[in-house]
């Protein structure tokens, strides 16, 4: 049987490459994100994982690779090509960051709002309408604002909606930065390791969050991340980079009992190592 | 601690200190003020003052001594110095009122003033323009401008030069000089779009300057040094203020005066900034203005949103400057002379300066900062030379005690149910830097 | 002739209205100062001898604002603010270094050599008090704070300063008469010589000189070490025993006893200084930091001798009303296309 990411991929990368000088932090990675799945991207510290998520996400261009991204539509899109703003308008593909990078000084609101941008742009006929005063860009407001809501709720932030997202606990700054990533309505959602620096509880929360975005079938996850919890419990999908190289790639059982992703970590610090040691076994 | 330490060893060394700061002040003054340099009839001559010296050193000596005795306390520095005046957080009205009051005052004070407050007051709203203009860069879209002063020299001339080669009128011209100035927002601004933090500030303090050498140096068209003069005054809608028989006076049936004139120039300027106001209010409210804070507070961020940065930018400098350039023209009309002298560089640090004091992105903070600085500037006409001086001081004072202005917190732009205002400590700066 | 032309516009403007608060008493002056010395008017300039000729003078000039470049670009390096005071802190070197040396010379009749050498001292050592000063007050209570917040600061000492001096020393400009005069001629044809005087000789092997002293300094001393540390990481070096506010004062002082230098270098070679030479040398030297790339003393070095030269050679073969826009555009042209100037580290955007 062909695995769903082959069948019906919403991401197809290959050969992707990226050189900074004379330091390779990708090479000749190629790889699938199936539709409607959660794929994770795993690998030791230095692996090249985040510079795979900039590449996609068009913060970095990748010195050689193409990454293909097909919508639900049909439409595709060559990601190597586009501008980072672009990726996320057009190629809808949003992404949240390592360390955080909410708008701080603004409301809860606002950064939602600021997510639906565009949406926005186009009620307030780029913003002529709306500094007349228009009704049309009062009505797309309130959509904005409804819809900004409901993700509140959903996150259980609801009651703070006027409070600064700096004055969050950093958990919930967590699930805002996936709340405002999903305000833009994007077919892939890309994470880059949204449980580091949570505890248990926050943790199961987020897991919680991401399978039920799964169940809409209407947005795929690709993730970063060093929780092998998280990893195996959630997702569909996992590959292994190492040394910007990709050793393993396959479903998480596979995974868990493959030589070259073990021996890739036996040499990294204890307590990931312990990680690994007890998904494997437990 | 404070107790531990006896009388004695705090006079002692509250003694040492002053000693210290004495010893410095006498090396920082004793060449530049000891010793005057004038020239004579065989080249320069000196003259000695130690008397000034002596007394510059025995007043930082006293000085010390007593702050660090009566003022300060044994220890620290004695930092908010404006620890008494409320925080702005906590006192959500305090702006609203103060803004109804400010507005009243404004709109009624031609009833009960004169010549010279009238005057003063269309150079204060001015000045409340263009930092109105500017925070709108600055404070709000966070991107350093050090040049503001360009656009409002686009303004000014535009006006002057259509005036002078076409003829057109000042009503006419207004928006054209705003449109003009706009549009070279957007030419300074496409270059500078990838340029960061210091950066940004010294460029566009480049272009500021390159715009002033030209109209320095473009005799034929610009006049040069010598500027343009007989810049035509506005009339009321198309009836001058003259003394004649179709002037305004005679129109409405009254006796001439040229306090006319100066009234309706300052209701025109107050309406000129009440509207910067408006469409600033109003643009905070809208996805452009939203997009201007995010790109503040984080452009790595507004960019995985799908918010093109460069014309988010763009738009910040095309609109700051055309309230610039429309301020530039209010200031030809008034002054029916202008010069490159007018938009050096000073006006441009005086303009942000406006803005960072009155608090980055707090309109009305804004407007105090621009009463506080320019009325204070006219308080101390008297001494002339020395007020440049004081400003200077002032300007460091200020900012050291409350180094994120007057009005340090943010108003949400959109509200649920509860209006929280934002504190100063968590609202970023812009371009990345903290 | 300019002068009655200003003064009847001013009146001009005051009497229908309160004059503008802020307005620089003399801006039009700023005109002549940095002007390069101009060459006999009916020389062609087409020969070889005007093409070295200009070399020289570009690079003395160079010289000054590398001297003075280098305090901006320490400053920027180790707490990542522009300095914007620095310029008058480079008058103010110019001003102590003129009253000493009148007072030196007075004192000490003819030995010029020792005159200039204790002139120097004195200098630079005075004038590093006011770099401290401004650092202490203006800018360390600052440390912790926005941005924003010390630049405003720098902008009110920069006027602060100027107006101090113009207000104990006079605004009108001080003359000095030239004090090393003659040099040797390089080239000389019927109609031109090229002249590379003793001051320049002077000012550059001075400025040399200082470069090397100080890139030892950097690279091999425990302040330079201290120095870098505070650069890269401020809590850090703090955590490893780097005393932070002294190294940063230590910092401020070296760029103004630096500027000091330039300061000499400037009244000796134009004899003539006033209250407002250090915005504009300022604001050049600036851009000759930014243009070798912000943080790099070699890069302050190039750009200031780049600055230098691209201003005298405009001068000389364009339009000399126009060597700031000269300056000023490169220096925009050279941050669009590579932002963190000629030396500089590229900067990665870090996301």
């Amino acid at each position: 049987m062909t695995p769903r990411w082959e069948e019906d991929p919403v991401l197809t990368i290959e050969h992707l490459t990226m050189r900074f000088g004379g330091l390779v932090a990708a090479s000749e990675l190629s790889f699938q994100v199936g539709r409607d799945e959660i794929t994770a991207v795993i690998g030791p510290n230095g692996a090249g994982k985040t510079t795979v998520f900039n590449c996609i996400t068009g913060f970095y261009r990748p010195t050689v690779g193409r990454m293909t991204l097909r919508r639900r539509s049909g439409a595709t899109f060559l990601l190597e090509r586009m501008a980072d703003y672009e990726i996320s308008r057009i190629a809808k593909v949003a992404r949240t960051f390592q360390n955080i990078r909410l708008f701080s000084g603004m409301t809860l609101l606002e950064n939602l709002l600021v997510a639906q941008h565009n949406a926005l742009m186009r009620a307030s006929q780029f913003t002529i309408g709306g500094v007349l005063g228009l009704p049309s860009y009062r009505a797309g407001e309130r959509r904005a604002v409804d819809k900004a809501l409901a993700w509140l709720q959903r996150i259980d932030l609801g009651h703070r909606a006027d409070d600064a997202a700096g004055d969050l606990p950093y958990g919930d700054q967590r699930r805002l930065e996936i709340a405002r990533a999903m305000c833009t309505g994007p077919e892939l959602l890309c994470l880059d390791e949204p449980a580091a620096g949570l505890n248990p509880r926050e943790s199961h929360a987020l897991t919680g969050l991401l399978s039920s975005i799964r169940e809409e079938r209407e947005t795929s996850i690709l993730l970063i991340e060093h929780d092998m919890s998280v990893v195996m419990e959630i997702s569909d999908h996992v590959v292994v980079l190492d040394h910007g190289e990709k050793i393993a790639d396959g479903t998480p059982q596979q995974i868990r009992d493959d030589e070259a992703v073990i021996a890739a970590y036996l040499g990294v610090p204890d307590e990931e190592l312990d990680e690994i040691e007890e998904v494997i076994t437990g | 601690m404070v107790n531990a330490m006896g009388w004695g060893e705090r006079l002692q060394a509250a003694l040492k200190e002053a000693g210290i700061a004495a010893l410095i002040t006498f090396a920082l003054i004793c060449v530049i003020i000891g010793l005057k340099t004038d020239i004579g009839p065989d080249g320069l001559e000196i003259t000695q003052r130690w008397d000034l010296v002596a007394s510059g050193v025995a007043i930082v000596f006293v000085g010390r001594l007593l702050l660090r005795l009566v003022v300060w306390g044994p220890e620290g520095q004695g930092r908010g110095l404006f620890s008494s005046i409320p925080k702005a957080r906590e006192m959500p009205w305090l702006g609203k009122v103060l803004g109804v009051a400010l507005l009243a005052i404004a709109i009624t004070l031609p009833f009960y003033s004169g010549r010279y407050v009238v005057d003063l007051g269309i150079l204060v709203l001015t000045y409340v323009m263009l930092g109105w203009g500017l925070n709108i860069v600055v404070g709000l879209a966070g991107l350093l401008d050090l040049g503001y002063v360009a656009f409002y020299a686009v303004g000014a001339y535009s006006y002057a030069l259509l005036a002078h080669y076409f003829g057109w009128s000042f009503w006419l011209c207004l928006p054209l000089a705003g449109i003009l100035a706009g549009f070279w927002g957007i030419i300074l601004g496409f270059p500078v779009l990838r340029l960061r933090g210091d950066y940004l500030a010294i460029v566009t303090l480049a272009f500021g300057e390159i715009i002033r050498v030209v109209l320095l140096n473009w005799y034929q068209f610009t006049g040069g040094p010598d500027g343009i003069s007989g810049i035509p005054r506005p009339s009321f809608f198309g009836i001058p203020f003259s003394r004649g028989e179709d002037g305004f006076a005679a129109t409405f049936g009254l006796d001439f005066t040229s306090m006319h004139r100066i009234i309706f120039l300052y209701y025109l300027i107050l309406i000129l900034a009440l509207i910067t106001n408006a469409v600033t209010l109003r643009l905070r409210r809208l996805p452009l203005g939203r997009a201007w804070e995010a790109m503040r507070e984080d452009e790595i961020a507004c960019r995985s949103l799908g918010i093109s940065t460069t014309n988010t930018k763009l738009s910040a400098f095309a609109i700051g400057a055309m309230f610039g350039g429309i301020a530039g023209s209010f200031f030809a009309t008034r002054q029916g002379f202008i010069s490159p002298e007018s938009f050096v560089f000073m006006e441009s640090a005086l303009i942000l300066s406006i803005v960072v004091l009155g608090g980055l992105g707090s309109q009305i903070g804004v407007a105090i900062a621009a009463i506080v600085m320019i009325g204070g500037f006219e308080v101390f006409r008297e001494l002339e030379q020395y007020r440049m001086l004081i400003f200077g001081a002032l300007l460091v004072f200020i900012m050291v005690n409350r180094p994120r202005g007057l009005m340090a917190r943010r108003e949400p732009s959109i509200v649920l149910k509860e209006r929280k205002a934002i504190g100063a400590d968590l609202v970023a700066q812009g371009e990345g830097h903290r | 002739m300019a002068r009655v032309r200003a003064c009847a516009r001013r009146c001009i403007g005051t009497t229908a209205v309160p004059a503008l608060p802020v307005r620089l008493q003399r801006p039009a002056k700023e005109q002549r100062q940095f002007r390069a010395r101009r060459v006999p008017a009916n020389v062609s300039g087409n020969s070889m001898e005007y093409f070295i000729q200009q070399l020289i003078n570009g690079v003395t000039l160079g010289s000054i604002y590398g001297l003075i470049a280098i305090g901006y670009t320490m400053v920027y390096g180790i707490i990542g603010m522009i300095n914007f005071a620095h310029g008058d802190i480079f008058m103010i070197g110019a001003f102590i270094a003129l009253i000493a040396f009148l007072v030196l010379s007075a004192v000490a009749g003819g030995a010029l050599v020792l005159v200039l050498f204790v002139t120097l001292l004195v200098a630079m050592l005075l004038t590093s008090v006011y770099g401290w000063t401004v650092e202490r007050v203006a800018y360390r209570p600052l440390r912790q704070s926005f941005r924003l917040a010390p630049l405003i600061t720098a902008i009110g000492m920069s006027i602060f300063l100027q107006n101090y001096v113009q207000i104990a020393q006079g605004a009108r400009v001080k003359p000095l008469p030239p004090q090393i005069e003659g040099g040797f001629i390089l080239m000389e044809t019927e109609t031109f010589a090229v002249n590379l005087s003793y001051i320049q000789i002077l000012i550059v092997v001075l400025t040399v000189g200082l470069m090397i002293g100080f890139t030892f300094l950097i690279q091999g001393t425990a302040l330079g070490r201290a120095q870098r540390a505070c650069e890269q990481d401020k809590k850090m070096a703090a955590l490893l025993g780097v005393n932070i506010d002294r190294t940063v004062s230590i910092t401020f002082v070296l760029g103004a006893a630096l500027a000091a230098v330039a300061g000499l270098m400037f009244l000796l070679y134009y004899g003539v200084i006033d209250f407002f030479i250090g915005f504009l040398a300022g604001i050049k030297a600036f851009t000759a930091a930014v243009l070798g790339g912000i943080g790099s003393l070699p890069g302050a070095m190039l750009g200031g001798l780049l600055i230098g030269l691209i201003e005298t050679f405009w001068s000389a073969y364009f339009s000399i009303e126009y060597k700031d826009v000269a300056a000023f555009s490169i220096l925009a042209i050279v941050l669009i296309f590579l932002p963190s100037g000629l030396l500089g580290r590229p900067e990665i955007e870090k996301v």
